[in-house]
């Protein structure tokens, strides 16, 4: 890494400003492509057919009759997709999860594939597929899953993390533990001690855009793939190794995203799509309907959470302990890894202790989900927090400022903080005029912090600037939630010119050194850091080709506002050249002129937030609305305010509706009840009042601009803070998420 | 899949007829073009009435208001005169998915639909609506309850047509209202859902009432001792009490994704005091 990434204070002309997004227009007049969007001549209509069943051996596939079918070009099941990965139980779970091989674990699991003329036709050969089934017992809930009797989903899990290893498979794929000190001594100690175990059920991220694609393979071997992803780096990566491709063959453009939330960081119909499409020669269009999307995507995980804190009376948290039980679908995951990561990381603690078990389940796999696996654990926390804060006198504010993490704290999860928002947060709030406005009958507030670790990672940016002077910014980082408003601005920045004078657009993987892909709330973070090296490096051609025109030594050459300006006695009165002149004569100095930077992107920073939520609840039904909402957050350094805020709030929106009606609902059967809108209930604009924001900026030191990530935080406070207003309307503490009006009633009728 | 847009009734009834039980009558679409995008019916025929201008129309008479088939649940929100005849009725149609949805969707659509928790089907059932008939055999009336035999079933004979709603003329002192419960504001399905109609004396006293509940059982619940609790009451705190517990009572819901048996038989009861304070309040007020 060729620049110093270090926080340097100074101030900002373009950074910091709301321009308007450069996607907008397109986005609102339909211009905009999408995943669906792409065509191409003589394509065909892929379909999958899924597992109706939760756990069964699938005894044979007969695709004969379907293979015969007029108008049909290609049929696959796993024998198709031969076991390339060479040992690697990640991607073999990947391949497996994509197409059925011996066995589908879950309601929706994929088993075979059609690529026909048209959708009807396409349809009506699903239905000539056979599969014969042998059913198994099935287990959804993770708590029974967990249990010692549960009905096995793989006979090769056996426990990790634990000594010595178990000699018997479990759905258990590995226990992790994090934390110091001692945390039975210190609980011996504490005056108050609050334990619960607390429960969340599973939610989709709930993006609107379902997961499409289109693949076309040549018969020399090359191949491209248009799909809607947030890491199309990743999917060129995996999709090559599953069909034995080499990576620079495969060219993956990644179109605008209608939402992903972490859900489209993994391959589901792609690598099918790319089989079709090479069975058929012909190129191959795979769209996911609502129903597929619920079924086979990636929801987050179902929780069960046992959390015990023990507090002094004057206020101090001398002991916490918690055990988190996450659902991963049937394959292992590490969710509940992160989940214990998380959970006490808002605090200084003295003895803190958190154990993970990841618990195999007969549902979809287990993705991402915005600040994946936090949200669940902050509930259980920050809702025994809240209790212990009555228990000891304390307003629930105060005692968290008293217990809240520093600079200098050893986080629960291992590393030393350096300057940190979550004490700023909760000062902000306790001053918020939020805090303080009067609150009506049934009504309750609540409040919670959240924590993220925030990701950094690879990162590759070209910065080419054009004859006429202006810039052009291909980065390998999908935008997912305006990081090309965001990047065009730090290049502006940078360069000293104007917003308007730069275009970002993201490259496809053919242009463009790899990339990680966009989560971890990294794109803005990694990329700007990225484009500020690649500007200046770009800068440093831009005086060298000053120095020439005006023939004096680089050295003398310096960058000021978007010009070179010549130093020294000698040449001092030059009249200084714009970045335009200089690229006007860029021809004839020594061609483009261009800037690049290859990058691992280290040093994100935490980042802490603080929500306050007041809810109304009608005691006779159990209903809830939601009646005010405000979300603090540090953000390091908000390169464009309005899509800090749109985070913001966004997060929030996505956390209250899982708090309050959000959940898959599996039958008896083992299927999956809601795969839909009506019944997957994600809170409407109505359901919502307009949610307030308030961004602090404490810088990230490992950021020239002191930029930190912004995107993910704010769904981890929500659930914990609707859940504190719910039970302080009602006066009973509630233990399970969501909180529907059925649950609710009930918990006020026991 | 053929699509056919007829000018007239009868040429309606005539192709519905033929069809024998493979074609699907569409008005606004939105319960017929989910199930079909769903792949839970393929129809080989598609008879849309929308072009048919007798069913396009409102119209009030001396006998009170007749509503046509392809008339759109937004148009009978902006029909002022049944707004203030029928309050309860058009509450119920206008809380059907969105204001979008309700650009398209009718009443008679939702009646077909043959869902317990269709929202405009216990006011029209509380109101004491009937549905007009045209079928191959000639025209008759029901009365609306009679439509629905179970979810997604109706007693409608092949090849007949339901071509409008009537509602009958007000007698003065009368009010009815609707409300249901769902998790959301609107985009959402009842979970259980009441109505009320009622007619006061000249003293303020309830004279006759029919109270209907949505979601409750396989079809809407006409609950006649809860009408009879009404009757004859000023709706006081008690005698809404008896009528809670009368229609918790007469509900037989199950349990589903969309609440269980006890969260319904509850709210069944909440709800139905709420309409009738509200049909109380509207009837006083005339």
């Amino acid at each position: 890494m060729n620049f110093d990434p270090s926080h340097s204070k100074r101030s900002f002309s373009s950074v910091g400003t709301r321009p308007i997004r450069p996607d907008g227009v397109d986005k609102v007049t339909g211009r905009a492509r999408y995943g669906a969007d792409f065509n191409m001549p003589g394509q065909l209509v892929g379909r999958i057919l899924r597992s109706p069943h939760a756990h069964a051996i699938i005894r044979k596939i007969d695709t004969s009759r379907a293979a015969q079918l007029p108008g049909v070009k290609a049929v696959l099941t796993a024998a198709d997709l031969p076991d390339l990965t060479n040992g690697d139980a990640a991607m073999y779970d990947i391949l497996d999860n994509c197409m059925a091989r011996k066995k589908v674990l879950y309601d929706g699991h994929a088993v075979a594939a059609v690529a026909a003329i048209d959708a009807r036709t396409a349809k009506q050969a699903l239905k000539l597929i056979e599969v014969e089934y042998e059913l198994l017992p099935h287990v959804t809930d993770v708590d029974q899953a967990f249990a010692p009797d549960a009905p096995l989903i793989n006979d090769t899990i056996f426990t990790t993390g634990v000594d010595p290893k178990p000699d018997r498979p479990s759905n258990v794929s590995m226990r992790s533990q994090f934390g110091h000190g001692d945390v039975d001594a210190g609980m011996a100690r504490a005056d108050f001690v609050v334990e619960r175990t607390f429960k969340t059920e599973q939610t989709h991220q709930g993006y609107i855009e379902p997961h499409a694609c289109v693949a076309s393979v040549s018969s020399d071997g090359t191949a491209d793939l248009w799909v809607c992803t947030q890491g199309h780096f990743v999917y060129r990566q995996h999709c090559a190794q599953l069909l034995g491709m080499d990576a620079s063959k495969l060219r993956v453009t990644s179109s605008e995203i209608g939402g992903g939330f972490g859900g489209k960081t993994h391959v589901w119909a792609e690598p099918v799509a790319l089989a079709l499409s090479r069975k058929a020669g012909r190129p191959v269009k795979l769209v996911m309907t609502r129903d597929e999307v619920f079924r086979a995507s990636g929801p987050t995980s179902a929780t069960s959470i046992d959390v015990k804190i023990g507090a002094l009376t004057d206020g101090t948290i001398i002991a916490a302990d918690a055990t988190l039980r996450y659902s991963c679908g049937p394959y292992a995951g590490a969710w509940a890894e992160v989940g214990a990561m998380t959970a006490f990381a808002c605090y200084k603690l003295e003895n803190v202790r958190t154990v993970g078990y990841e618990v195999l389940v007969n549902r979809p796999k287990t993705a991402a989900y915005r600040a994946p696996s936090a949200p669940m654990a902050a509930f259980a926390v920050e809702s025994a927090i809240d209790e212990l804060a009555k228990k000891v006198g304390m307003d629930p504010v105060d005692f968290r400022i008293r217990n809240a993490a520093q600079e200098g704290t050893k986080a629960s999860y291992g590393p030393v903080y350096g300057p940190i928002g979550i004490g700023p947060t909760l000062e902000a709030v306790k001053n918020h005029p939020h805090m303080k406005a009067p609150l009506g009958k049934n009504q309750g507030r609540g409040m919670a912090c959240g924590f993220w670790f925030n990701f950094g990672g690879q990162t590759c940016t070209d910065l080419n600037i054009g004859m006429d002077g202006t810039v052009s910014l291909a980065v390998g980082t999908v935008d997912v939630g305006g990081s090309r408003a965001s990047l065009s601005l730090v290049a502006a920045e940078e360069l000293g010119i104007d917003y308007s004078q730069v275009r970002t657009v993201i490259a496809d993987t053919s242009s463009l050194g790899y990339n990680d892909m966009t989560d971890g709330s990294r794109g803005t973070f990694s990329s700007s850091m990225a484009t500020i090296s690649a500007a200046r490096n770009a800068i440093k051609i831009l005086r060298e080709r000053a120095a020439q025109m005006w023939d004096i030594p680089v050295e003398d050459v310096t960058w000021e506002n978007g010009h070179a300006v010549a130093k020294g006695e000698t040449h001092g009165n030059l009249p200084k050249l714009s970045l335009k002149e200089i690229a006007a004569a860029s021809g004839t100095t020594g061609g483009p002129i261009a800037g690049h930077s290859e990058i691992v992107a280290d040093g994100a920073g935490v980042s802490f937030a603080t929500h306050i939520c007041d809810i109304e609840v009608d005691p006779e039904t159990g209903a809830t609305k939601v009646l005010r909402y405000t979300v603090v957050q540090d953000a390091g350094k908000a390169v464009h305010p309005t899509y800090v805020e749109g985070q913001y709030q966004g997060g929030a929106a996505q956390g209250i509706g899982w708090a309050l009606n959000e959940e898959y609902i599996y039958g008896k059967d083992g299927r999956l009840q809601n795969a839909g809108f009506l019944d997957y209930r994600i809170p409407v604009c109505s359901d919502l009042p307009m949610i307030d924001t308030q961004i602090l900026e404490i810088p990230n030191p490992n950021h020239p601009y002191g930029v930190r990530g912004v995107g993910e935080t704010s769904i981890v406070p929500p659930l914990a803070a609707v859940a504190n207003a719910v039970s302080n309307a009602v006066g009973v503490r509630m233990l399970h998420i969501p909180m529907s009006p059925p649950r609710i009633l009930a918990a006020l009728e026991a | 899949m053929r699509y056919i847009r007829p000018s007239s009734i009868e040429d309606a009834v005539g192709l519905l007829a033929e069809a024998a039980g493979k074609a699907a009558v569409l008005a606004g679409g939105s319960d017929l073009l989910v199930r079909m995008k769903g792949g839970f019916i393929e129809p080989e025929l598609i008879i849309d009435i929308k072009a048919i201008d007798a069913l396009r129309h409102i119209t009030e008479s001396e006998d009170g208001f007749v509503i046509g088939a392809a008339v759109p649940c937004a148009v009978v929100g902006e029909n002022a005169a049944l707004r203030r005849a029928w309050p309860g009725v058009v509450e119920g149609a206008n809380l059907i998915g969105s204001k979008q949805v309700q650009g398209r969707c009718t009443i008679v659509g939702n009646l077909c639909n043959a869902s317990p928790a269709a929202d405009s089907v216990p006011a029209l059932v509380a109101a004491g609506a009937k549905a007009l008939i045209r079928g191959p055999a000639g025209s008759r009336t029901i009365a609306v309850e009679m439509v629905a035999v179970g979810p997604g079933r109706t007693s409608l004979a092949p090849g007949e047509i339901i071509e409008a709603i009537l509602l009958d003329k007000r007698p003065p002192r009368s009010g009815d209202a609707y409300q249901r419960f769902t998790p959301r504001t609107e985009m959402d399905i009842a979970v259980v859902s009441a109505a009320v109609n009622l007619t006061l004396d000249d003293r303020g006293v309830v004279q006759s009432a029919r109270v209907a509940l949505g979601a409750a059982a396989p079809t809407v619940l006409v609950v006649e001792e809860a009408a009879e609790i009404l009757t004859g009451s000023r709706v006081e705190d008690k005698t809404l009490d008896r009528l809670a517990a009368a229609c918790s009572g007469a509900c037989r819901p199950i349990d589903d994704k969309r609440g269980t048996v006890e969260f319904r038989r509850k709210v069944a009861g909440v709800l139905a005091k709420r309409v009738a304070l509200a049909a109380y309040q509207r009837a006083g007020q005339k």
